[in-house]
C-alpha cells in the first residue's frame, strides 16, 4: 500500500490531470527534489518558487483570482507564520467584497512532531489555523484519507490548508488507494523518484487512478466503542487507535473517532459517540492554552453537559515555546502512546 | 512615442486631443466632487471613516482610462489600494456606490456595507478587494500576471500603493518575483509617492533619491514621474504599460502625488493649502489654451456637487445590512 507521501503525489496527478490544478509550487516543490519530503516528485505543474513565503502565499491567491487553480506549500508549517495576515487575507476575501469574488487555492504545509525537527521543525498549526475563518482545514492520518481529502480541496471553491502529519507521511496505508498497483515495489518503482540523476526520470503514473474523495466535513468512525469516546486527528489518530486496541485487552471499550476535517468539523458524528459513551478525551499536539481542542471541550460542556458521565478531556501538546532536540524533550512536549492509554485509562474509570 | 514632449513646460500646447483632455478633467472633477461628498458624509456622521484620494486624481483617472476593462486574465488586473476612486470612476463606476460604501448599505456594491470607504472590489472589471493591510496587494499582483503570461494575449497586472509602505517586505517580494530571469511577469509596478506615511515623512521613512531607482537592482525597468500633472501621467503610464504588455516584463513606476486632504479622517481630513492641487493647475492649463473656459468648468463642478447631494440623499435613507448576512459569503457555493 501507498504511504503519505506517495498518496498525496498521486492525488496531486490526478488533481493536475482531471481536476484543473495548474501550478504546484513552493521552496524545493520542483525538480530536481520534488519537496523535502518528495510529496511533489514527477508532476508536471510543479515549480520552484523563490524563498519567501509571502511570495508563495501571495501568488496563490493572484493565481487563483487570474483564473488559475493552485496548490501552494509552504516547506514547514514553522514557517507560515510570517504570512499570518496573508491567511486572513484569503479567509475574509469572499466575505469582505460580499461574495464577488472567491479563491480556490490549496496550501499544504508538513505539520507536528515525530521526525526529530527541534524547534523550527515540529509545530503544529491547528490551533491557529482553525482561528482564521473563511478557510476549510483538513488534516488526514492515514494514506487513503491523504489522497480523498486532497482531491475534495482541489475541487474547493474557498481556500483550503491542507496539514500534513509529518510524521506520518513515510507510513504505509493499510487501504488500498483506488488505483494504485497491488504490490508496494511496483508502486514504488512507478512513481518514486531515484537518487542520484533524476534528469531524464519520468514517473509512471499508476493509470486506473479515481477521483476518490473524502468529503471535508466528515469524520471516520475508526473503532466502535461504548465506555469512552477518544477523537483525534494526524499523527496522534494511530496513538489513540492503538490505545484503544490495548485497552480493549483490558476490557475497557473505546470509540475512535478520526476528525479528518477540523473546519468545518463533524459534529453530529462526534455528538451521538459521546451521548452514547459519557465520555469524551480531545487528543491532539498543539500547544494546550487556547487549544483547537478546548473549542470542542466547551462545545461538549455546552451542548452535552446532561450525557456526561466525567468531565470531558483535552490531552495536548505541552505550553512551551519550542519542541527540544531531545529525544527526552521531545518525548515529554508531545502526547506519546502511553499518555494516551494512561488518560483513557483514568477516563474510563473516573468516578464523580 | 517618439514627438519630442514639452509638457513640463506650462506654456507648450498640451499633447492631447481635445476631447481626451475635456474626458480626463470631466473625470478629475467627479472624483474630488466624489472624496469631498465623502469627507462631508464623514463629518456630518453619516460614516465612520474616510480614506481617499484627492490630490492623486491627475494620476489616477488616466490609469482608469488606460487599463483593458473586463474580467479575466486577458484583461488587465488592478491590485489597487485605498486612494483610487478616480481609477474607478474612469473604469465607468458610478460614484454612488462609493457612496453607499461610505454610508454601509447593504447596497454598497464593493463590500455590502462591510468595509471601509475606498475599498473597492469589481471582480467584472477584475479589480481585486482593496485591503487595509497595505502593501500586501504587492505579493499577490505576480500570481494574477503568472496566469496572464501563461494564458497569452496582451493583458496585465498593475499593483499600486504608497510609497512608506515600500518598507514592508510585500514590496520586494513583488521586485524579486516579478522579475525572475527565468520568468519575467508583466507586472506594472506603481508607488504613488506622497511623501508622508500616515504622519511618518519620507525623510523618516527611506533613504532612496527616488523609490524607482530600487528597480535597477532588478533590472526592472524604472521611472519617476509628476504624477500631478495628467498629461505627463497619461503619456508616461501609456508608454509604461505599452512596454509591460507587449515584452510581458515589468516596469516600475514612481508618480509624485500630493496628499490634499491628509491621510484620512484619522488626521482631520482638512484640505492642505502648501500641496499642489493637481485639478487648479490642470484647470488653469485648460483655460489658457483654450480647451474649456472658467464658466464651463465652474459649471461642471456645481453639476457635480448637486448629482452627489442628491446621491447622498439616496444612500443615506437605503438600509444597513440584515444583522443575519453576517453568515452570508463566509465560503463560496460551488457554482
Ligand atoms: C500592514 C499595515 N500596517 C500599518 C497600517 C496602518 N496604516 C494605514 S495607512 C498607513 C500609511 C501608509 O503610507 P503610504 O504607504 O505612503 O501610503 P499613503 O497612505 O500615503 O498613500 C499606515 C501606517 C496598515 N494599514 N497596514
Amino acid at each position: 500500500m501507498a504511504n503519505m507521501a506517495q498518496a498525496i503525489r498521486m492525488a496531486l496527478h490526478y488533481a493536475e490531470t482531471h481536476l484543473g490544478v495548474t501550478d504546484i509550487f513552493g521552496e524545493d516543490v520542483g525538480a530536481p527534489l520534488g519537496g523535502v519530503f518528495t510529496c511533489t516528485q514527477g508532476l508536471k505543474t510543479t515549480w520552484n518558487s523563490p524563498l519567501d513565503e509571502r511570495g508563495i502565499i501571495g501568488a496563490a491567491m493572484g493565481i487563483a483570482m487570474g483564473g488559475g487553480r493552485p496548490v501552494a506549500e509552504i516547506q514547514f508549517c514553522d514557517y507560515v507564520y510570517n504570512t499570518i495576515d496573508l491567511l486572513k487575507l484569503a479567509g475574509n476575501t469572499c466575505w469582505s467584497s460580499n461574495g464577488d469574488w472567491n479563491l480556490p487555492m490549496v496550501v499544504r504545509t508538513p505539520v507536528g512532531s515525530g521526525i526529530r525537527g527541534s524547534i523550527y521543525h515540529s509545530h503544529s498549526f491547528d490551533a491557529t489555523m482553525t482561528h482564521i475563518p473563511g478557510w476549510k482545514v483538513v488534516m488526514p492520518s492515514n494514506p487513503l484519507d491523504a489522497y480523498g481529502l486532497l482531491i475534495s480541496a482541489c475541487k474547493e471553491q474557498n481556500p483550503v490548508m491542507y496539514l500534513e502529519p509529518k510524521a506520518l507521511l513515510r507510513v504505509k496505508g493499510e487501504e488500498r488507494i483506488p488505483g494504485e498497483p497491488d504490490d508496494d515495489r511496483t508502486l514504488s518503482k512507478l512513481i518514486d523518484a531515484p537518487l542520484g540523476d533524476r534528469s531524464q526520470w519520468k514517473p509512471q503514473w499508476p493509470e486506473a487512478l479515481e477521483a476518490f474523495a473524502v468529503p471535508i466535513g466528515k469524520g471516520k468512525l475508526v473503532r466502535e466503542g461504548h465506555q469512552v469516546t477518544v477523537v483525534s486527528y494526524g499523527r496522534t489518530l494511530p496513538l489513540c487507535a492503538r490505545a484503544a486496541a490495548t485497552l480493549a485487552d483490558e476490557g475497557i471499550s473505546v470509540e475512535v473517532i478520526d476528525l479528518r476535517s477540523l473546519w468545518p468539523y463533524d459534529w453530529d458524528m462526534m455528538k451521538a459517540s459521546i451521548q452514547k459513551t459519557g465520555r469524551v478525551l480531545f487528543v491532539n499536539e498543539d500547544t494546550e492554552v487556547t487549544n483547537f481542542g478546548e473549542h470542542l471541550v466547551r462545545r461538549t460542556v455546552d451542548e452535552l453537559f446532561y450525557s456526561l458521565l466525567a468531565p470531558p478531556r483535552l490531552l495536548a501538546g505541552k505550553f512551551v515555546p519550542g519542541i527540544g532536540l531531545a529525544d527526552t524533550l521531545e518525548m515529554a512536549s508531545v502526547p506519546q502512546q502511553n499518555d494516551i492509554t494512561t488518560a483513557l485509562r483514568a477516563l474510563a474509570g473516573e468516578q464523580p | 512615442m517618439s514627438r519630442p514632449r514639452l509638457i513640463k513646460e506650462s506654456s507648450a500646447p498640451l499633447p492631447l486631443d481635445r476631447e481626451l483632455l475635456v474626458r480626463i478633467h470631466d473625470l478629475m472633477v467627479k472624483t474630488r466632487v466624489l472624496e469631498e461628498r465623502l469627507i462631508q458624509m464623514y463629518k456630518q456622521g453619516h460614516g465612520y471613516f474616510w480614506i481617499g484620494g484627492p490630490g492623486e486624481e491627475a494620476f489616477n483617472v488616466p490609469l482608469g482610462l488606460l487599463m483593458k476593462k473586463g474580467q479575466g486574465p486577458e484583461y488587465d488586473f488592478l491590485h489597487a489600494h485605498y486612494r483610487q476612486s478616480g481609477t474607478l470612476l474612469a473604469l465607468g463606476e458610478e460614484p454612488i456606490g462609493a457612496l453607499r460604501q461610505m454610508k454601509n448599505t447593504a447596497s454598497d456594491p464593493y463590500s455590502g456595507g462591510r468595509n471601509f470607504a475606498g475599498h473597492f472590489s469589481l471582480r467584472k472589471y477584475n479589480v481585486a478587494p482593496v485591503s487595509s493591510p497595505i502593501e500586501v496587494q504587492y505579493s499577490i499582483a505576480p500570481g494574477t500576471a503568472m496566469v496572464q503570461k501563461r494564458v497569452g494575449g496582451d493583458g496585465i497586472t498593475i499593483v499600486t500603493g504608497g510609497d512608506a509602505g515600500t518598507a514592508e517586505g510585500d514590496f520586494a517580494t513583488c521586485l524579486v518575483w516579478s522579475s525572475r530571469p527565468a520568468n519575467p511577469l508583466p507586472v506594472l509596478i506603481i508607488v504613488t509617492n506622497n511623501k508622508w506615511g500616515i504622519s511618518t515623512s519620507a525623510e523618516g521613512q527611506h533613504g532612496e533619491p527616488r523609490v524607482s531607482e530600487r528597480g535597477k537592482a532588478f533590472n526592472i525597468r524604472s521611472k519617476t514621474i509628476n504624477g500631478n500633472d495628467p498629461v505627463e501621467s497619461y503619456l508616461e503610464l501609456k508608454e509604461a504599460m505599452e512596454y509591460v504588455r507587449k515584452e510581458r516584463r515589468p516596469f516600475l513606476l514612481e508618480a509624485n502625488v500630493s496628499r490634499l486632504y491628509g491621510h484620512s479622517s484619522a488626521s482631520g481630513a482638512n484640505y492642505v493649502t502648501e500641496e499642489v492641487d493637481c485639478l487648479k493647475d490642470f484647470e488653469k492649463r485648460l483655460e489658457q489654451d483654450g480647451v474649456l473656459t472658467r464658466q464651463q468648468m465652474d459649471d461642471l463642478r456645481n453639476r457635480y456637487t448637486e448629482d452627489m447631494a442628491a446621491a447622498a440623499r439616496i444612500a443615506r435613507d437605503e438600509p444597513l445590512p440584515e444583522p443575519e448576512s453576517i453568515w452570508k459569503h463566509i465560503f463560496a457555493e460551488d457554482k
